[in-house]
């Protein structure tokens, strides 16, 4: 008995976090088409819903109806994982973001390295929907994808290891707490300028959608895909950018604390703050679709491991210099 | 030179402008029309749906001459016809299938009394490919609909053909 009301409190708890994040990506995926019309100076979708805010249910609705086509030469059983591996990975890593002080689903002590870990394992869900389609523009893309998705991944490395350092935990409720000062964007800028870049590549957002490039790869990994199963690496997708741009607000603009400790900011709680930096990071991911040409594919290795990389690893020796000097190397 | 080229890469001095000419453009009226609620200019022209049209007395316009079946280059267009009671020669079928047709207004141009138009109308698109073989009562039926715009349409190209 006391098992069952612990498993449904649980599950409880999990829904409490994921029917909001999920409703979201819907919300996010529609912002990011409005801000990319509005650029163009297009309208974009405006007719399902007030504002046209409906439009991503009325296309998950279409996708479900639609039929699922599995190419005969495929690996049905890998082409399947595929897209369901890509969308559990990115739902599960919201587990340990914090939303407020007392509003986190999994308050463990390494949840940096958790979401790091599960942010590695979701290039897995792209080779395996590229080699499994058994077709040549799935495959390339997904070559391309995971070498770019890895070689960022090291520069994001480094990049957190400079806020580890000022932090002194792995911990991102203690992250965000060590911000109560003052938010790591300003002492740490140059990172946080990488960081943001880095993880454009991460999602594979444009000016780094090489995967995906529509010119020369049709869809990339995505090319054999089709109904459900498109709909859900495309929620992946998006629910990946939505925890990238958590990942930047917690540990770069003080996560769920307000800009400043005056009375007004007392009102608002807590997790609409973190939901304002988030959405004020989407914007940007958003409107830097709109604005720039995509990288040619040795111009993207070369910020990877010739620009991003050597420069991060010479702040992490000028970080730990400057905190070693002054002492103010936080004690845990 | 080169130093000021560097300048612009590490601050990223292009990319920023890019981004606020963005967010400025962003702000201006948009240069698309709300299309279900609002629509294009159309010129007295355009070749859009088919329609037979009708005499203000009611009585049909098409002589069964032929002539638009003749020169169909997608021969699309079916006509059968005998003689009336009074005499006149009447169409007993006029069939338009508009999977067939081209719209290339040749048959609207032919037409000794303008009978057969083209009206302005595009969206006449539908769930099956049965619903648009047109029959001549569909398009009677669209000639007593239009017949303002059609009316009016012609007395607008008038001066031009």
């Amino acid at each position: 008995m006391e098992y069952i009301v612990l498993l449904f409190s649980e599950i409880y708890k999990i829904l409490y976090v994921l029917i909001p994040v999920l409703v979201s990506v819907a919300m996010i995926v529609w912002l990011d088409r409005r801000i990319w019309a509005f650029v163009q100076k297009r309208r974009g979708p405006n007719v399902v819903g007030p504002f046209g805010l409906f439009q991503t249910l009325a296309d998950a609705l279409k996708y479900i109806f639609k039929e699922i086509i599995i190419p005969a030469s495929s690996n049905k059983i890998i082409f399947i994982l595929a897209p369901i591996v890509t969308m559990t990975l990115a739902l599960i890593a919201w587990a340990v973001i914090p939303f407020s002080e007392d509003y986190v689903l999994a308050d463990i002590n390494v949840g940096i390295l958790y979401i790091f870990a599960i942010s590695s394992l979701g290039v897995y869900g792209i080779i395996m929907g590229g080699w499994a389609s058994n077709s040549k523009y799935p495959f390339l893309g997904s070559i391309r994808s995971a070498a770019q998705m890895v070689s960022y991944e090291v520069s994001i490395g480094v990049i957190i290891i400079n806020v580890l350092l000022c932090v002194g935990s792995l911990n991102l409720k203690d992250i965000v707490l060590a911000q109560e000062k003052i938010w790591f964007v300003i002492p740490l800028f140059p990172m946080f300028v990488i960081f943001f870049i880095s993880s454009l590549a991460e999602t594979n957002r444009p000016p780094f959608d090489l995967p995906e490039a529509e010119a020369e790869l049709v869809a990339g990994y995505q090319t054999e895909y089709s109904g459900m199963m498109y709909a859900m690496f495309w929620l992946g997708e998006y629910a990946n950018i939505l925890l990238m741009c958590a990942l930047g607000s917690i540990l770069f603009l003080g996560g769920w604390l307000a800009p400043m400790d005056i009375p007004l900011f007392d009102i608002v709680p807590p997790p609409v703050w973190l939901i304002l930096k988030i959405l004020f990071l989407f914007v940007l991911f958003a409107l830097i679709k709109a604005i720039v040409p995509r990288y040619r594919y040795d111009q993207l290795m070369r910020l990877g491991w010739k620009v991003f990389l050597p420069f991060s690893l010479i702040w992490v020796v000028l970080t730990s210099g400057y905190l070693l000097y002054f002492d103010l190397l936080p004690v845990y | 030179m080169n130093i000021i080229r560097i300048f612009k890469t590490v601050f990223l001095i292009d990319f920023l402008t890019g981004l606020l000419i963005a967010i400025k453009e962003s702000f201006k009226p948009k240069k698309t029309i709300n299309y279900p609620f609002e629509k294009g200019k159309i010129s007295p022209r355009y070749r859009g749906e088919h329609a037979l049209r009708r005499y203000p007395n009611g009585e049909e316009r098409c002589i069964a001459c032929k002539l638009c079946e003749a020169v169909c280059p997608a021969q699309a267009i079916t006509i059968e016809s005998t003689a009336r009671e009074d005499g006149s020669r009447k169409t007993t079928r006029y069939d338009i299938d508009m999977l067939k047709c081209i719209y290339c207004g040749l048959c609207e141009e032919s037409c000794p009394v303008d009978a057969i138009v083209q009206g302005p109308n595009f969206e006449f698109a539908t769930h099956t490919r049965e619903e648009l073989y047109y029959n001549k009562e569909k398009l009677l039926e669209n000639g007593d609909r239009w017949e303002n715009v059609l009316a009016a349409n012609i007395k607008a190209d008038n001066p031009y053909r």
